[in-house]
């Protein structure tokens, strides 16, 4: 074909002529800022504004920073080394790293112990966060509230033994039986539950915390940040299978079940947390026997519960009200009875779905765990706000520490809300 | 019995519930092995942990004495921060065996919130700190000032009845520690601060410039402040009352810390003898041993010692004895007689 | 479950409780009944038997006696010497008070992050979304402490403003802004101030009215009338007028020094400040979270096909984007609402004098009647609660999809 033009015109282009690059002024970061920045001039506006904005937050933050003092014993000595420069006494951290971290009254040589539960606490949740990983994982995440109570708690190691023997008994008890009815799997394994741990509760002796081998600790020294992250574990994990109760009985046909969950629900979710810590701290001591006293820890574990165990049946029931009603009908019409539609059907459907919900509510109650420091328990704000600016050395260094506080909280919030992002991506099963 | 087994082995195993008890709170701190005392989340020379985490004060001190004299050990106390809020609840509800927390001996706690006041260990009284450049004088001179206050104290009671008595206004800044107290009183948020003349020159003593700060020479109100237990059990009551009243007795029978191995040895003075248990049957008429007293003041010494270590005037807070001062120097400690 | 035989006419065999499911709900629901008749037998015989034991008993008359405490910032008359009741209502109206106002610009703020997320301006929706982050995963109670002590810290005293050469002095000689508050002038009522007030409320129905009438000639003729200019005229002129004819009856009072503090004006609390400004910022990061949803939840073709319809930009937004956006930022905005209700209970870290800081922090303490007034305490949040999740079912029910 080319032969056809070659005599005819006088240049013929045989080859296509690479594209030349845009004009500079629409394209590379001209381009981009063009776009993005300055498209109008609201934008323009809203850009300056903005940039003016952010380099007053760091012209103020970032001399204070860089600046920081780190090694000092108290403020009037920081305050020495700084001369009258702007710059943070950082060394507040530094010295009382310690008690923010672990309270004032853990004893110091057994700091090991909640600092090993809190890395063990990474290889337990690994396989309830990242399904991918193998299920047999989760016999770590099983055996580690019973590893983490004998850490952080010591004292006798029979304790938790028993616990996690009366655990076991129970499932054996409950797997034996639940193939005939779910209900007598289920009471059948609390029972078993119940007689190991009275027979157990008998044969332990009665001084056997003396001569332990770790040091027990009692409940009333744990405090700092280790008492929020406590508090958020233990509080979350226990409230998800009351959540997940709460959740069907509200969904029950039975009137006096519903009515009781309903109550339930809307009374904790009706009141704020602190008027329930209230409760925790001058109250709740009057309900218990008279005999025994419980302590404040295990109060506002209670409390703490009940909160979002209501919160999270509210979640789980969105999760089932959002199933199709064909799901329901379909576990009906193979013949599956209740207790069986809802573990084998419903359950694991539903609470996929409930999943990201759960989470929130999971990062809200970590967050409100803060409150506690208002009935005088010395968690990370306590801490703060009690023995660290009432000293004498460190009195008026509040920005720092706040600082730091809020660090902690907002690294801990936001992995999770990153990885409840992410999960919700993984989840995504509908085709878009 | 099966239940209560049960619950046994449930409250060991949770490890979170204290054991299960029996009539009496000796009983009970005996079966415990530590005494529970409540005390402030924080006043130095009162109650206050060190750096250590170790409890320190003067409040602290009637708490060891009482460990000492009961279970021989000054050190096998549990120290229980309560708010203004919580202290009573946790004392009614049997959280804590006693409390020493500068609590105000007034009427309606006595009768009223069923609390027995076994004696006092500071007589206080409410006072007013200002900074010195405001140039007040007189706490009639007020009027219309800022006032931070501690809420949940007799002082939030008193301070209204004093402007209102007097007839002038103020504006009250209720705050829930003294650490915030002292906050907004040194950035100028308020422009006095009341609480208790001892607590105040425990803050001023913690302030960069203490000389910048005076108190006004008004006091105004009684502030008796004593350590507490519940009514109804009279034997734990005394164990309380007269291991303060040791303390008390010691200094003026001038029984110290240096001394007291020697005095054991057997004195002339047959009161020091009945004290120490090497005479009589003290201890035992207490259910304790015939050395509780001794052991009590093995501790931290007596009364005088303790206030000197802790609050006297070579410590930084740097308070007088004034009405705190023995019955023979002119103040008002008076113990009723060891016999 | 349903089978296709007739259910057996056996007559009743006590095995059947267990075994048959119409009548196993019954004894489950028996079993429940009496588990929580155990439960509350249980717990009230602990009571009981406590307050036996500590001499207590539960009364109410504490109420009714004088409270004994001054309160800095009251919305009704109250002295010292008014009851306990009385204290708790003042804390009833500053919790609404501070709640009301955190709602108004938590709402405020929340839309105006929310939207400008969304921008096509990089820096801006960066900033914004950093706002969000930042908030929403820092617990309240720290970012009440925080801005409390930044309040304190940052904003001179009274002091300041005093002598030859104060080192801070007032805004438009105006306004002061000082670490126990901000003072800002006060209005004082002259003589035919009515006047003024009662033409301006008369002009507020009006532009209602104009607007009213300028809909229904649109729909009814197809004539459109302009909107902005109009109201603003009618809302603003006949009041100008009217202060000018009666001779400016309304004048201002500005906040003096005199002695300790400020006086004249109308004090804004530092504690309500904090508070209000914590709150607001806390919430607002969550509603803007809400607003970003709600508007992306509308699909695209809602917009393109008003745009083929011909419709402006903004009456796209205004006619079709956002009404049914609020169905969808509604419900959360008002579970909002009630976060923001419930928390400033937290007014108890800064000394507001709301309900928790009144009944369930000075009475409580006062009186040491802990049970009675947490109970009360309760009462009063689940009320609001429980109101405002009416407001929100009739709401949801009048905006809900109107499906065959």
């Amino acid at each position: 074909m080319s032969d056809t033009h070659a005599n005819s015109v006088a240049f013929v282009r045989t080859e296509q002529v690479p594209p030349s690059p845009p004009p500079f002024q629409t394209s590379g970061p001209v381009k981009w800022a063009k776009d993005n920045l300055f498209s109008t001039p609201l934008y323009t506006l809203l850009t300056i504004v903005a940039a003016y904005f952010i380099y007053v937050i760091l012209a103020n933050t970032l001399p204070w920073i860089l600046n920081g003092v780190w090694s000092t014993s108290s403020l009037a000595e920081c305050r020495e080394v700084l001369d009258g420069v702007s710059g943070g006494c950082f060394s507040v951290l530094t010295e009382r790293w310690n008690q923010l971290l672990f309270g004032f009254t853990y004893p110091s040589e057994e700091y090991w112990r909640p600092t090993l539960a809190f890395i063990l606490l990474f290889a337990a949740a690994a396989p309830v966060l990242f399904y991918k990983l193998p299920r047999k994982l989760l016999i770590i995440t099983g055996l580690f509230p019973f590893v983490a109570y004998y850490l952080i708690w010591g004292g006798t190691i029979f304790t938790p033994i028993l616990a996690l023997v009366g655990f076991v008994a129970g499932y054996f008890v409950y797997q034996r039986f639940v193939a005939g009815s779910f209900a007598a799997g289920f009471f059948g394994g609390v029972a078993a539950a119940l007689v190991v741990w009275n027979i157990g509760g008998m044969l332990i002796p009665e001084n056997a915390n003396e001569n332990a081998m770790l040091l027990a600790v009692p409940s009333r020294d744990l405090g700092g940040f280790m008492l929020n992250m406590m508090l958020g574990v233990t509080c979350v994990s226990l409230s998800v299978p009351l959540g997940i109760a709460l959740a069907l009985g509200r969904q029950s046909d039975m009137p006096l079940i519903k009515w009781i969950c309903v109550v339930f629900i809307e009374f904790i979710r009706g009141v704020p947390l602190i008027t329930l810590l209230f409760v925790a701290s001058v109250m709740l001591a009057y309900f218990f026997p008279p005999e025994s006293t419980t302590d404040l820890f295990l109060r506002v574990v209670i409390m703490i519960t009940m909160f979002s165990s209501a919160y999270i049946a509210e979640v789980i029931r969105g999760g089932l009200a959002a199933l199709p009603r064909g799901q329901y009908e379909a576990a009906d019409s193979l013949g599956l009875d209740y207790p069986q539609a809802m573990r084998l059907i419903i359950l694991p459907q539903a609470l996929k779905i409930s999943i990201p919900g759960i989470v929130n509510i999971a990062v809200g109650l970590f967050k409100d765990t803060t409150l506690v420091s208002v009935i005088s328990m010395f968690d990370i704000l306590g801490m703060i706000r009690g023995p660290i600016l009432a000293s004498t050395e460190w009195n008026g260094v509040y920005w720092e520490l706040l600082g730091f506080a809020a660090l902690l909280f907002f690294v801990v919030c936001y992995g999770i809300s990153q990885y409840s992002q992410w999960l919700e991506r993984q989840l995504a099963t509908d085709h878009r | 019995m099966k239940k209560s087994v049960f619950f046994g082995a449930l409250t060991a195993a949770a490890g979170l519930a204290a054991g299960v008890a029996a009539a009496g709170t000796l009983d009970d701190v005996k079966a415990r092995g530590t005494l529970n005392c409540g005390v402030t989340t924080g006043l130095v020379g009162f109650a206050a942990p060190d750096s250590n985490g170790e409890w320190e004060g003067f409040d602290v001190a009637v708490c060891r004495a009482v460990a000492a004299a009961v279970l021989g050990d000054g050190n096998a106390v549990e120290f229980v921060p309560t708010t203004g809020k919580t202290r009573f609840t946790a004392l009614a509800s049997g959280e804590i065996d006693m409390l020493a927390r500068n609590t105000t001996w007034t009427f309606s706690r006595d009768v009223d919130l069923k609390f027995t006041f076994v004696g006092v260990n500071y007589y206080d009284g409410q006072g007013f700190m200002v900074p010195k450049d405001l140039g007040v004088s007189s706490a009639k001179d007020l009027d219309g000032a800022t006032v931070c206050i501690q809420t949940g104290t007799t002082t939030e009671l008193n301070l209204a009845d004093f402007f209102r008595s007097n007839n002038i206004s103020y504006e009250p800044v209720p705050i829930e520690t003294n650490a915030e107290a002292q906050q907004q009183y040194l950035a100028g948020a308020c422009d006095v601060y009341t609480t208790d003349a001892s607590g105040l020159a425990a803050t001023r003593a913690t302030f960069e410039a203490p000389g910048d700060h005076v108190l006004l020479p008004e006091i105004i109100s009684k502030e008796p402040l004593g350590p507490l237990v519940r009514h109804g059990d009279n034997e734990w009551g005394d164990i309380v009352r007269w291991t303060l009243n040791a303390l008390i007795t010691a200094e003026e029978l001038g029984v110290t810390s240096a001394n007291m191995t020697e005095m054991m040895a057997g004195t002339n003075n047959p009161e020091i003898n009945r004290l120490l248990g090497t005479e009589g049957t003290l201890g035992e008429m207490l259910g304790l041993d015939a050395d509780w007293a001794a052991k009590a003041l093995a501790v931290g010494g007596n009364y005088g010692e303790i206030f000197e270590q802790n609050i006297g005037e070579a410590t930084p807070i740097g308070l007088a004895r004034g009405l705190n001062a023995q019955w023979t120097d002119g103040g008002l400690l008076y113990s009723p007689p060891f016999r | 479950m349903t089978t296709l035989t007739d259910p057996p006419q056996a007559s009743f065999r006590l095995s059947m409780l267990l075994s048959d499911t119409r009548y196993r709900s019954y004894t489950f629901q028996f079993i429940a009944l009496m588990l929580l008749i155990a439960a509350i037998a249980f717990l009230g015989s602990n009571l009981m038997r406590n307050l036996a034991a500590a001499g207590l008993n539960i009364s109410y008359q504490f109420l009714g006696s004088p409270a004994g405490y001054d309160i800095n910032q009251t919305l009704v008359e109250y002295t010292s010497q008014s009851t306990n009741a009385k204290a708790a209502l003042v804390g009833i109206l500053n919790t609404l008070l501070v709640a009301f106002l955190a709602c108004v610009t938590a709402t405020v703020l929340g839309v105006i992050a929310g939207v400008l997320r969304l921008s096509n301006n990089w820096l801006v929706s960066k900033l914004m979304s950093f706002y969000v982050e930042i908030f929403r995963n820092i617990p309240v109670l720290i970012w009440i402490i925080i801005i409390f002590t930044i309040m304190i810290a940052v904003l001179p005293g009274p002091r300041a403003f005093r002598g030859d050469e104060p080192s801070a002095s007032m805004v438009f000689d105006a306004i002061a802004f000082t670490n126990r508050g901000v003072y800002i002038p006060a209005p004082v009522w002259g003589p035919g101030s009515m006047v003024v007030v009662i033409t301006f409320l008369l002009s507020v129905v009006g532009v209602f009215a104009y607007r009213r009438y300028a809909t229904k000639l649109l729909y009814d003729t197809g004539r459109l009338l302009p909107m902005g200019w109009p109201s603003l005229a009618i809302f603003f002129v006949p009041a100008l007028l009217a202060y000018l004819v009666m001779g400016m009856p309304i004048g201002l009072e500005y906040p003096e020094l005199k002695g300790f503090n400020f006086s004249g004006g109308i004090k804004v609390g530092g504690p309500l400040i904090a508070l209000w400004f914590a709150l607001s910022i806390y919430t607002g990061a969550f509603i803007a979270e809400n607003v970003r949803a709600g508007i992306q939840a509308i699909s695209k073709g809602q917009s393109e096909a008003a745009g083929a319809l011909g419709l402006r930009q903004g009456r796209i937004m205004n006619l079709v984007v956002l009404p049914q956006a609020l169905r969808v930022i509604i419900p959360p905005l008002i579970s909002q609402y009630l976060n923001i209700t419930k928390n400033s209970s937290l007014a108890i870290a800064v000394g507001y004098a709301d309900i928790t800081a009144t009944l369930g922090g000075i009475t409580l303490n006062q009186t040491g009647r802990a049970i009675e007034c947490v109970l009360l305490l309760m009462l009063f949040y689940l009320t609001i609660s429980l109101s405002i999740s009416a407001v929100m079912n009739v709401y949801n029910n009048s905006v809900k999809l109107k499906e065959r």
